[in-house]
Order: C-alpha cells, then sequence, then structure tokens
C-alpha cells in the first residue's frame, strides 16, 4: 500500500522514465476472520493489480494440541479427541484412529462392525461432499446449491443421530467394533436416504454443471498437474481430478472395501471444474457402496474381544485411509502402557492447503477464494 | 529392497518389521544419500509424513521418521533416524516438496531444525513463542505466559 502512495506522491511528469502508474507489488491480507476461508485461515497476497504472484498461509488460529493431548489420555479417551479435527467428517477421523489402535492391538473387528462402519463412513463422505458443494457454491456465488445441500444432508445427520444420539462429532465407533448395535429400522432409514438422494444429485448437477457462470468462474481455475500434485502430497479428490487414479480404498483397501464394486473417478484438467466433477461422482459410487453392503450385513458381534484396559505391546504403527479429503493418516507409538506415548496426525486438509500457493500463482484475486473452496480444507483438522 | 539396503550400507542399517509394517532405522550419516536413493532409484515419489518422537532418557533424544510411500510399487516404508538434542538434519524441501510445511511443523513442535530449509519459522504456533510443546518435559498445561500476556493482554490462558 505505501509503495503504491508513495510513488503516485512523487509522481514527476517531467521525468519520463518513471512509468505513469506504478506497477508495483501489493500486499493484501485476507482473513483471519474472513467468510470465505471455511475457519480461520489468513492468507497474505501478493498481488500485481488484480493478478496473485504468490502468496502466503498463516495457520494455527485453532491450535489446540490434539497431539499433546492424545500423550495424556488413554487409548479409549482420546477416541472422541479425533471427532473433533475434521469436524464435518467425524465418522472417518474415528474409523482411521480405531483401526489404527486395532493394528497396533492385533485384533480385527468382526464382520457386522466392518459393514455398519462402511456405511456410515460412505454415508459420512458424502454429507462431506455436500457441505463442500454448499459453501463453495455460495463462495462463489450461487446460492441455491447451499439450501439444497444441506436440506439433504439433514437426512444423513438425523441417521447419525438416531444412531448414536450425536449428528456432527458422532463417536460412532469404538476400538474393536462399534458400541451401538444398530436400531431397528436403520436398513429402512438407509434405503429410503438412498432412493431420496439419488435423483438430488441430478438435481445439484442441474444446477450447476452446464451453468455458465459456474463453468466460467471454475474452468482452468485453480490448476494443478497430477505430477505437482504428488511432489506436493496432495491427496483426494484433488489428486484424482489431475488424473492420478489413486483412492486408498483401492490401492490398500482397509475395513472391508475389497467386497464392494465401485469406481474411482478421475479428471484431466486438474482444474476447479474437474475437481468439482469428481466429487459429485464419488458421491454416487459412496451410494453405490451403501447399497451394496446395507443389504448384506451379516448377523454376529458387534466388538471384538478386546480387554477393559489397553496396553498395546511395544511398537508404533501407521495406518491411513481415504477420508473424503484425502489420506488420513495416523502414526502411534506405544510403550507398553495404557496412554500412547506419541499419536501423530497426518492430516489431509493441513497438506493439502500446501498446495494453495502453486494453484493461486497467476489467477484473480476473486479466483483465490474458488481455489480455497475446491481444495475443501477444514481448518479445525489444519490446525488440529 | 531392504535386503539390498542391507548389503550397500551395512550396519548403518537396521531393518524391523512391527505389525506387519517395514521401517528401518537408519544411522543420521546416511539420511542425506538414503532418502536421495529412495526417491531416485526406487521410486518412493510420495512423502506422506515427516514427524518425530521425543525420548527424553535416551542420549539420542529424537527419532525422526519420513513415511514414503511409491505409487508404482504401491509399498509404504518408514525411516527413522535418532539424533541428539540440538543435531540438525538435512532438509528434504529439494527432495519432496511437501517436506516444506512437515518439516516446519517439526521444527515448532521438537525445535529440530532442518538444514537448507527455505523458510524454517513456526507454522502453528506464533512465531515469539517459547518452548517446544510436544517435547516431553514440556507439560500439558504448560503455555509460553509472557507471550499470553504481551499478545493478548490476560494474566494466563488457563
Amino acid at each position: 500500500m505505501t509503495d503504491r502512495n508513495t510513488s503516485l506522491s512523487n509522481l514527476d511528469l517531467e521525468t519520463p522514465e518513471k512509468p505513469f502508474l506504478d506497477a508495483n507489488e501489493l500486499v493484501i491480507n485476507m482473513g483471519p476472520q474472513h467468510p470465505a476461508t471455511h475457519g480461520v485461515l489468513r492468507v497474505i497476497l501478493r498481488l500485481d493489480g488484480e493478478k496473485v504472484l504468490g502468496l502466503e498461509c498463516v495457520i494455527g488460529y485453532l491450535h489446540r494440541g490434539v497431539e499433546k493431548i492424545g500423550e495424556h489420555r488413554t487409548y479409549t479417551m482420546f477416541n472422541p479427541y479425533v471427532d473433533r479435527m475434521d469436524y464435518v467428517a467425524a465418522v472417518s477421523n474415528g474409523l482411521g484412529y480405531c483401526e489404527t489402535v486395532e493394528k497396533l492391538l492385533n485384533v480385527e473387528a468382526p464382520p457386522r462392525a466392518q459393514y455398519v462402519r462402511v456405511i456410515l463412513t460412505e454415508l459420512n463422505r458424502i454429507a462431506s461432499h455436500q457441505l463442500w458443494l454448499g459453501t463453495h457454491a455460495l463462495d462463489i456465488g450461487a446460492i441455491t446449491p447451499l439450501f439444497y445441500t444441506f436440506r439433504d444432508r439433514e437426512e444423513i445427520l438425523k441417521i447419525y443421530e438416531k444412531y448414536c444420539g450425536a449428528r456432527l462429532t458422532t463417536h460412532a465407533f469404538r476400538i474393536g467394533g462399534l458400541q451401538y448395535e444398530t436400531y431397528a429400522g436403520f436398513e429402512k432409514d438407509v434405503k429410503t436416504f438412498l432412493n431420496f438422494f439419488r435423483p438430488k444429485i441430478d438435481e445439484y448437477e442441474e444446477l450447476l454443471t452446464t451453468n455458465r457462470i459456474w463453468v466460467e468462474r471454475t474452468k482452468n481455475v485453480g490448476k494443478i498437474s497430477g505430477a505437482d500434485c504428488i511432489a506436493l502430497g496432495v491427496t483426494g479428490p484433488v489428486l484424482r481430478a489431475s488424473g492420478v487414479k489413486w483412492d486408498l480404498r483401492k490401492a490398500q483397501p482397509y475395513a472391508n472395501y475389497k467386497n464392494f464394486d465401485f469406481d474411482i473417478p478421475t479428471g484431466q484438467n486438474g482444474d476447479t471444474y474437474d475437481r468439482y466433477l469428481v466429487r459429485m461422482v464419488e458421491m454416487r459410487q459412496s451410494v453405490r457402496i451403501v447399497e451394496q453392503a446395507i443389504d448384506a450385513i451379516p448377523e454376529g458381534p458387534i466388538i471384538a474381544k478386546v480387554p477393559k484396559v489397553m496396553k498395546p505391546a511395544v511398537g508404533e504403527v501407521y495406518h491411513s485411509i481415504e477420508a473424503p479429503k484425502g489420506e488420513l493418516g495416523y502414526f502411534i507409538v506405544s510403550d507398553g502402557s495404557t496412554q500412547p506415548y506419541r499419536v501423530r496426525v497426518r492430516p489431509p486438509s493441513f497438506v493439502n492447503l500446501q498446495a494453495l500457493d502453486l494453484m493461486c500463482r497467476g489467477q484473480f484475486v476473486a479466483d483465490v477464494i474458488a481455489v480455497i473452496g475446491t481444495l475443501d480444507i477444514v481448518l479445525g483438522e489444519v490446525d488440529r | 529392497m531392504i535386503a539390498k539396503f542391507k548389503g550397500m550400507y551395512g550396519s548403518g542399517i537396521e531393518p524391523l518389521t512391527y505389525a506387519g509394517q517395514n521401517y528401518m532405522v537408519v544411522d543420521r550419516s546416511l539420511i542425506p544419500e538414503i532418502l536421495q536413493v529412495l526417491r531416485n532409484e526406487e521410486q518412493f515419489d510420495y512423502c506422506v509424513d515427516i514427524t518425530a518422537v521425543h525420548y527424553p532418557k535416551r542420549e539420542k533424544q529424537f527419532d525422526v521418521l519420513w513415511v514414503l510411500y511409491s505409487f508404482t510399487r504401491n509399498e509404504r516404508i518408514r525411516v527413522t533416524t535418532r539424533i541428539l538434542d540440538g543435531e540438525s538434519l538435512p532438509s528434504s524441501v529439494p527432495i519432496w516438496p511437501t517436506a516444506n510445511w512437515l518439516e516446519r511443523e517439526v521444527f515448532d513442535m521438537f525445535g529440530i531444525k532442518f538444514d537448507g530449509h527455505p523458510d524454517l519459522k513456526r507454522i502453528l504456533l506464533p512465531d515469539g513463542w517459547k518452548g517446544y510443546p510436544l517435547r516431553k518435559d514440556y507439560g500439558i498445561l504448560q503455555q509460553d505466559n509472557e507471550w499470553v500476556q504481551i499478545n493478548l493482554g490476560i494474566e494466563s490462558g488457563q
């Protein structure tokens, strides 16, 4: 700011080598309290006029020290904390954590629990993508999708509420399986939701896919190549939209994903529009998985035999799952006591956010909003 | 692959397996070379995570580890090294650009320095903060009271 003011006030028409309009770099601060940053993210933009030359993210406003808390709680007590990281996909966080501790304990959840886990996790993927779509479209200027997606997301939250009493931070899983048996009418509720939701995806697409404003605002915006994604460790729908067909559910199947048929959508251009299309297909694929799972839930116990006081043997394990936002990894070190010696969370949002600088370079300021939206970050998970 | 490494580097590498996962404890002096070889020759092109663990009772207090993944091999490996308090490590940003923020977080939480990092500063905590929270000697309720008083204008954040 100062640069430009000084140069304008010192404007001397006698000396022609000085340009009339100084194209000095402009440094602008965006956030941390900005409605389009989906939380408290501060971005320092370096601009040349409307064009972004580079940017720096300042994060940590929501830092709560989740990893430190983990070292001071028992394995069971830490379970609800993980829901508070990516709070729009709490079920996925819980699945990753429970499976990692199960690996340490060398137990496996019984088949019935596995099926219910997959159903709830895939419903969570849909809910997470719905929230992403609504807010992302709102940021770009389309208000209607927000009402549509939140109306439909409500149905998923109702199922969660009936199942475990909570809507957002569900704490649905326990180490070794599930705490609650499914309620009477669970299958019926899920099937009703699937029938209700299938035409809704078409409705979302009708609003946006060929909408000229939407296409203009998203095509060729925030492009990133597959090679750059890999170099920057970007995973999830962003990586797939850049043409890399990689999904942990297929590459290194966890839970019982290998029992289900589903496709992994990919894009070609790696732009905001492709990421939108990839997530739309992912919602349809999640519906497909839940459809297969809901009819196949076997009878049997819902939790494996796990000790009341968990003391895993000394060792360390890294396990990761495909969360709605990308690879969510947990690295847990056990020293043989009741509390983890170290819990490390590898959050997809944190690593994906690092690509923001590259994706925004050469774009306009208004596109920064679109790119933050398309990365689908949750600051609770970035800052932990 | 690990057997090949063992043949190449001898006693500098200790291959281990736990719960079906392979990892190796590598001597600090071999780290620059091993990471380079893993990236360029063994196709571990995706650096999943870099993190550290603090063992205050050991002489070499810190375990620093890289979680790597190879798309072509669909395989994961962890490389662990042990360093003294105050000892630095070579930055792996030239090998995997994603290491930038990951190394900053390790520095922020443990105070481990990475030589050659383009911009090594705190990432989650504010710049002027004193102390490294994920070290074992840092209490769970502890905080930089001086920073809190100056910057937030309150006696204590508790």
